[in-house]
């Protein structure tokens, strides 16, 4: 009897468990959440409070930039794809797609998506909403971003130099989208999953103008529409009943807090005020791993740290000081020890979790670190530098407790091996960007991170057309694999060009990666359906919920 | 009076256009622009960008345009908080702060003084060691160290009171973060008003007072009091600007939408607009409580007539 009793609650535990999996589509996730002993069953309440970084620029999607806007917006409004936690494009308000050619694009949107004032989303709301995203008179910062993925025209609006009318996007009938490209691009539907392409409400933008956005206006196709918006305090959403999966939501309210220190973010959610935080302190990171493993959240995240060299500077135009100074970095002990809360040690630049991404280890990286200090030492000395001469220079970083740890570890690594005096230089963020943008530097820390899951959203960085190119580096084999990789014609060939070009990254080394991200945040124990391995970080609160 | 209050505010407007000027042009010549982020923008997007800001017009007609707007009252558009006015930013943050301040000033100079007084009537007996080495240690705590400490205890440990939060500004979200911005002002309160009152007891006319067998509690509020309070009172104006607008660590630290937070942002994005208005509000205030502080004098120091 007691046998059977216990198999009846495992079944129970397992249907209970089966369905909140349905609920939100995301097993191992949820079976991760769900209690050892005792039924996994919804909290009476599903209110979720979340720590988001900084106050948003704005909640206008084609005026935005960061990655804080960017987790408002997605349960504000949806485009036509979503992402499910593992990353995977799955149909938002388009239902499917197809293309013949990878450059004329035809989505076929869901009949039953509706905006939050009971609006059908028709494909007339995306062409609007996508040419508005150009327009220079809506000035958004993020508008490059269409002219990347090669939208018809898009370039030429930008610049002023065509009306937006002309951009390359056309509603065949309500339900049906047409998206044309400039060139053949395989991965734009990655791509359509971006902040810049979701869609707004043209009547509502056009009777408010810059104040649509305010609660009392916004109309939203999202999962959640807003509800108070309090500027430094809090954005709090609640349900969209209109929006066409309102019945596979779980969370009926979310409340983002604009939270910019870290450890305040810590504090709040040990005081039990925050359920989610936006990222973790290096500092407390093994404390709370001893103390509370349950709560603590570490996924791969889409961007890599490295040290970029300014290759137009003697003496880092000589190749062999490059190496030298990348191949003298015991990447593991950076890591391990200084940033320490499971990084990547990294060689390559793109980050190693790109969807399939496949490139070669290079052949440094094969060695011991002895044997690359020993090979530094050797480059160095070729490169006319020694005890007598030795290498003196500045290595520059934004100001930042993490940056200054990883800087004064490198520069340790430096002189022991190699006996360069590196001094260390930290510099407030914006007057360091203008700084590193000017090539005012010798060697600077800096940090990247991709716009979708393809690997070109790091490698286009170091093409040396690329504005972001603050290497100024210059290759044209570089250049030319890129510009092929654009072109290739399947994922293989493209895999190939990409694998060509990280290894000439690494024989002209203008950067030297050091480690690759990972995203660690704190989550209640009690949120189920967290997202265990979507690099990108898109966190979506209705895929999420409450257990009690 | 009436002389004295206009003299006072004809003298506020040079001050205050040599304020925006200076803010102006500093603000125009710190490296990077609001614009600037890790991804440099395209130059046709960035035209487009400062064509709708203005940014695109010789800095002088800038300047000029933006005198323009203050004289009707407009502050101008955030560069940072697209979605928001200058005006509105302040108008949500000023209350705010406002608020957290009048509790934290009202709490400050009732502590400072009394605990200063005690002090200075029990001086150099182990009450006023005490509270001399509390206040002494209350100065060097800075803020950022306090505040924290104040939320492990009573938040974290104890869960009496939330860890942070506004919400409109209830009593339970405001006692931490007042004590958090008074206690180092009380202590400097409390060490000027025992100087000043130990001064101002070895007097003549408390002397007098005394020979004249008053009682000693009226001895100290009647007659002690006022004039030990003088130098209190000069440092009302700045400690009171002080905690309205310069609380940005614990605005940081409990999440409460000040204008601390706004004026560091401001300052971190190069939101131009964000912190030229921020100055003018908090250099107005600086000029308005100066101007209070001095009118407060010739109430209570009898030597003071305007």
């Amino acid at each position: 009897m007691k046998t059977a009793k216990s198999l009846l609650s495992l079944a129970v535990v397992a249907t209970l468990g089966l369905t909140a999996c349905e609920q939100a589509s995301q097993p191992e996730a949820s079976q991760a959440a769900a209690p050892a002993s005792g039924e996994p069953t919804l909290a009476a309440v599903q209110e979720l409070v979340r720590g988001n970084g900084t106050e948003p620029a704005s909640l206008d999607p084609h005026k935005t930039e960061g990655v804080p806007e960017s987790h408002l917006i997605r349960d504000l409004l949806e485009g036509l794809v979503n992402q499910d936690g593992d990353g995977n494009i799955v149909p938002g308000v388009a239902e499917s797609w197809e293309t013949e050619d990878n450059q004329t694009f035809v989505f076929k949107l869901r009949e039953d998506a509706r905006w939050s004032n009971g609006d059908p989303v028709t494909a007339e709301d995306f062409v609007y909403s996508f040419k508005r995203a150009v327009d220079p008179a809506t000035a958004g910062p993020y508008s490059w971003y269409l002219e990347m993925t090669g939208m018809k025209n898009a370039a030429q609006i930008i610049a002023g130099e065509m009306p937006a009318d002309e951009l390359g996007v056309k509603a065949l009938d309500a339900q049906t989208l047409q998206i044309e490209l400039e060139l053949p691009l395989p991965y734009f539907i990655q791509m359509s999953a971006h902040t810049t392409l979701k869609p707004v409400h043209r009547a509502t933008v056009e009777a408010h103008g810059d104040k649509w956005t305010q609660p009392a206006n916004f109309v939203g196709n999202g999962a959640y529409k807003m509800s108070e918006w309090v500027v430094n305090e809090k954005i709090v959403m609640e349900r969209n009943d209109q929006y066409w999966d309102n019945a596979d939501t779980t969370i009926d309210k979310v409340t983002f807090l604009p939270i910019e220190n870290q450890v305040t973010d810590m504090n709040r959610f040990l005081a039990g005020e925050v359920d989610l935080t936006y990222e973790m302190a290096n500092e407390h990171f093994d404390r709370i791993k001893k103390d509370q493993p349950e709560s603590l959240k570490v996924t791969p995240y889409l961007c890599s740290y490295y040290y970029g060299f300014n290759t137009k500077k003697p003496p880092f135009d000589d190749v062999r000081v490059r190496q030298a100074l990348s191949y003298a970095i015991d990447r593991d002990a950076v890591a391990n020890f200084i940033v320490g809360k499971g990084e990547y040690p990294a060689y390559n630049f793109a980050h190693q979790k790109v969807a399939g991404l496949q490139v070669d280890t290079p052949e440094y990286a094969t060695l011991s670190q002895e044997e690359r200090n020993a090979r530094a030492m050797a480059l160095l000395k070729e490169a006319g530098f020694d005890e007598s001469h030795p290498l003196e220079f500045t290595l520059l970083y934004n100001t930042s407790e993490n940056h200054k740890k990883v800087a004064i570890a490198i520069a340790s690594m430096w002189k022991q091996t190699l006996g360069v005096e590196a001094s260390l230089e930290n510099q407030e963020w914006k007057t360091f960007l203008d700084n590193r943008r000017n090539g005012n530097y010798d060697v600077t820390r800096a940090g990247w991170c991709g716009d979708y899951n393809e690997a070109s959203t790091f490698l286009s960085l170091m093409q040396s057309n690329n504005g972001n190119n603050d290497q100024f580096y210059y290759s044209d084999a570089y250049d030319s694999f890129m510009e092929q990789a654009m072109r290739a014609t399947s994922d293989a060939e493209r895999s190939d060009l990409y694998r060509q070009a990280e290894a000439q990254l690494a024989a002209d080394m203008p950067l030297a990666p050091i480690y690759h991200y990972v995203n660690a945040r704190l989550v209640n124990p009690k949120v189920g359906g967290y997202p265990m391995n979507n690099a990108e970080d898109k966190l979506y609160t209705k895929d999420l919920y409450i257990l009690e | 009076m009436f002389k004295f209050i206009l003299k006072r505010s004809l003298e506020a407007i040079p001050t205050l256009l040599v304020l925006i000027t200076i803010t102006f042009f500093m603000m125009r010549f710190a490296p990077g622009s609001p614009f600037s982020s890790e991804r440099s923008l395209p130059p046709e997007v960035l035209a487009n960008i400062e064509a709708k800001y203005g940014l695109d017009k010789p800095v002088h007609e800038q300047y000029f345009s933006y005198l323009g707007g203050l004289l009707q009252g407009d502050l101008g558009p955030s560069f940072k908080y697209k979605d928001y006015t200058v005006n509105e930013l302040v108008a949500q943050a000023l209350p705010v702060s406002a608020k957290i301040g009048l509790f934290a000033f009202a709490f400050t100079v009732v502590m400072g003084v009394s605990v200063g007084t005690i002090a200075a009537l029990k001086q150099n007996t182990w009450i006023d060691y005490s509270i001399m080495s509390t206040a002494m240690a209350g100065v060097v705590m800075p803020s950022f160290v306090l505040a924290p400490t104040l939320v492990y205890i009573f938040s974290i440990q104890l869960k009496w009171l939330p860890a942070g939060g506004w919400n409109g500004g209830q009593l339970r979200f405001i006692i931490l973060p007042m004590l958090g911005m008074s206690l180092l002002y009380v202590a400097s309160f409390a060490r000027i008003m025992r100087g000043s009152m130990i001064e101002v007891m070895n007097s003549n006319f408390i002397r007098t007072a005394k020979a004249k067998g008053l009682p000693f509690r009226h001895i100290v509020l009647k007659h002690a009091l006022r004039p030990a309070m003088l130098p209190v009172v000069s440092y009302m104006g700045p400690a009171f600007v002080g905690i309205i607008t310069g609380s940005v660590v614990i605005e940081t630290i409990f999440g409460l939408p000040g204008l601390g937070r706004l004026f560091v942002n401001g300052a971190l994005n190069r939101d131009y607009s964000l912190v030229l208005g921020l100055t003018i509000l908090i250099g107005s205030f600086t000029i308005l409580f100066n101007a209070i502080v001095d009118i407060v004098y010739a109430f209570i120091d009898p030597k003071i007539r305007y």
